[in-house]
């Protein structure tokens, strides 16, 4: 027992109860036993497991989707040998990866890549920074959510492919029609995201807020908000997921003008030049980057958001 | 042993002229429901560790709710000190460690950044989850502590023990800076070993710190261990319809009084037989 802990602990106190405590804590028992005991017990009660190397956890994550890569393309392989459609409507992956070299070579793979993925990133940016306070108040707030959830969920359910020919109108062939239709896209996500999450803090955790003096902004930052990351989460992973379905069907559809060239773009210029090879390329490319953005950008935070919480065991 | 009855505890009451708690005819009903508690008497002077039992639904959890302020009265007059409130369950911020749930507590009292570290360390030490704070100070004492099983004020809840859960409870709680301490069965999910142990930390943080503390438990021997009193609440309404005091170790003998009170609790859950 620290001597400035029990002063602190006793500051409020008169002196006869001073008295009385300092009595009492002279009759404490001989301190180190009960620490033993507690410590022993809590060594005993802690979960000690051994942590496999980084080396062989990696291993074990990385070959299983390369074999389901393989597998997937011996089944392309042996479809188009098949026969089934002519090699110039279905071709292989021997086709595919030289119409990927020669997009590589004149620079149209990477004007398209970069272009659509820095559309899908500043779109997706902003439906987080226009989702997330709306979303606050949506889950916040009885009467807002009363009078606009289903309308939320009504525009999370609708495909935002049905707003480009109404974005063309309003806002021609240029970024503003992209960006919309991201938008209408992803912010009901985001939005419905951070009210799942919310909706899920455990009731007891909002007590203990109360308990401990939290404000109405200090429960929101301190509590509410933290307790609802692991639903805010997977929000944001859905809302990424229809920001990039959108941009890709508002890139195929609106093509020339002051648009740009992104991945959709050039899967329609394969199209219009009846170029299969081309139109593979693309899809890969699209799906190349969605897999790549869920492993380097969801996966490790999620994984770290959870583990932190010990909502996940493995390593 | 000694049983007393309302009457002298009324006179007790009248003595202090300032308790920690008084309810005075205190119910409690929710919605259009029956009485959860009704007419409800309760003195606790400063500084009593005071044990309340009964069978489920008796409504202690109800009572802890109104002494904490989380719910108002129906009926009659709470009068408690700003209280501290302690669950069955730790409750633990899951994405805190143990040492920023108790700097939370801290935070939200309005202490200072810098004191809170240092406070919390100390609080944790008191429940023996930490090196004393002094050992922080220097690099060499916080590489120590570091090697040593007291690295549990960086872990987080679901890296603790469920004992070690509950004392960095404890150490929030006490982080509140109440005088007034709130416990609703906080040992109840805990094994016996550890309970027995907790049981000795309680006591011992309690003469150290001067709390008053309202445990309440359905478990008579945990009551008897712990209390200085002990009030046996009916079941619904819940009413306090018993009071021991327990005395010092030597004069009671604890076996006989558990046995008294566990009757007494006995013949209050078989009214509800019929």
């Amino acid at each position: 027992m620290p001597t400035d802990a029990r002063t602190w602990f006793t500051s409020g106190l008169s002196t006869e109860d001073k008295d009385r405590i300092a009595d009492a804590v002279a009759h404490e028992p001989p301190a180190d036993t009960g620490t033993d005991v507690t410590a022993g017990l809590d060594a005993l009660q802690t979960p000690a497991g051994a942590i496999p190397g980084a080396m062989a956890v990696a291993w074990r994550r990385v070959w299983p989707p390369l074999l389901a890569v393989a597998v997937v393309l011996v089944i392309w392989q042996a479809v188009v040998w098949s026969g089934v459609q002519p090699i110039w409507n279905l071709p292989g992956p021997r086709e595919v990866a030289q119409a990927v070299g020669r997009a590589a070579q004149d620079g149209s793979l990477w004007e398209a890549l970069t272009t659509s993925l820095s559309r899908g990133v500043l779109g997706f940016l902003a439906a987080v920074a226009i989702g997330t306070p709306l979303g606050i108040v949506v889950a916040r707030v009885k009467w807002v959510r009363v009078a606009f959830g289903p309308i939320i969920t009504g525009l999370q359910v609708l495909p935002s492919v049905a707003w480009v020919p109404a974005a063309i109108i309003w806002f021609g062939l240029s970024n503003g029609t992209v960006y919309f239709v991201v938008l209408m896209g992803a912010v009901p996500s985001v939005i419905n995201g951070i009210v799942a999450g919310v909706d899920q803090v455990p009731p007891l955790l909002r007590s203990v807020g109360r308990v401990l003096g939290a404000g109405r902004l200090a429960m929101v930052t301190e509590i509410v908000l933290p307790a609802a990351l692991p639903g805010y989460l997977a929000g944001l992973k859905q809302g990424w997921a229809f920001s990039w379905r959108s941009l890709m069907a508002a890139e195929i559809i609106a093509v020339g003008g002051s648009i740009g060239f992104g991945l959709g773009q050039f899967l329609d210029q394969g199209r219009q030049l009846a170029d299969m090879a081309l139109v593979f390329t693309a899809i890969l490319l699209i799906l190349a980057v969605g897999i790549a953005i869920e492993l380097v950008v969801f996966a490790p935070v999620e994984r770290a958001v959870l583990r932190r919480r010990g909502l996940r065991q493995d390593a | 042993m000694t049983t007393v009855t309302s009457a002298a505890a009324a006179t007790t009451a009248e003595r202090d002229p300032a308790p920690a708690v008084r309810l005075t005819g205190v119910g409690k009903r929710f919605g259009d429901g029956p009485p959860v508690l009704d007419g409800v008497d309760l003195e606790i002077a400063h500084g009593e560790l005071v044990c309340l039992i009964g069978a489920s639904g008796c409504g202690k959890s109800t009572l802890l709710s109104l002494l904490a302020g989380l719910e108002p009265a129906t009926t009659g007059d709470v009068v408690a000190e700003p209280a501290a409130l302690m669950f069955q369950e730790s409750a633990l911020l899951p994405w805190l460690t143990a040492s920023r749930n108790v700097e939370l507590a801290l935070k939200l009292r309005g202490v200072p950044r810098e004191e809170r570290r240092t406070r919390a360390a100390e609080l944790l030490h008191l429940v023996r989850l930490g090196p004393p704070p002094g050992a922080l100070r220097s690099p060499a004492g916080r590489r120590e502590a570091r090697r040593g099983d007291s690295g549990a004020a960086d872990k987080r809840a679901h890296e603790l023990s469920g004992g070690m859960r509950q004392r960095v409870a404890l150490a929030r709680a006490l982080a509140q800076d109440r005088d007034l301490l709130l416990m609703d069965e906080p040992f109840a999910a805990l094994d016996a070993i550890t309970r027995d142990l907790l049981h000795d930390e309680l006591e011992r943080i309690w003469r150290a710190t001067g709390r008053t503390i309202v445990f309440v438990t359905h478990n008579v021997r945990e009551a008897v261990r712990l209390g200085q009193r002990v009030l046996l609440l009916s079941s619904r309404p819940g009413r306090v319809v018993h009071e021991w005091v327990v005395g010092d170790a030597g004069t009671t003998d604890p076996v006989a009084l558990t046995g008294e009170i566990t009757a007494r609790l006995r013949e209050e859950i078989s009214r509800h037989a019929h």
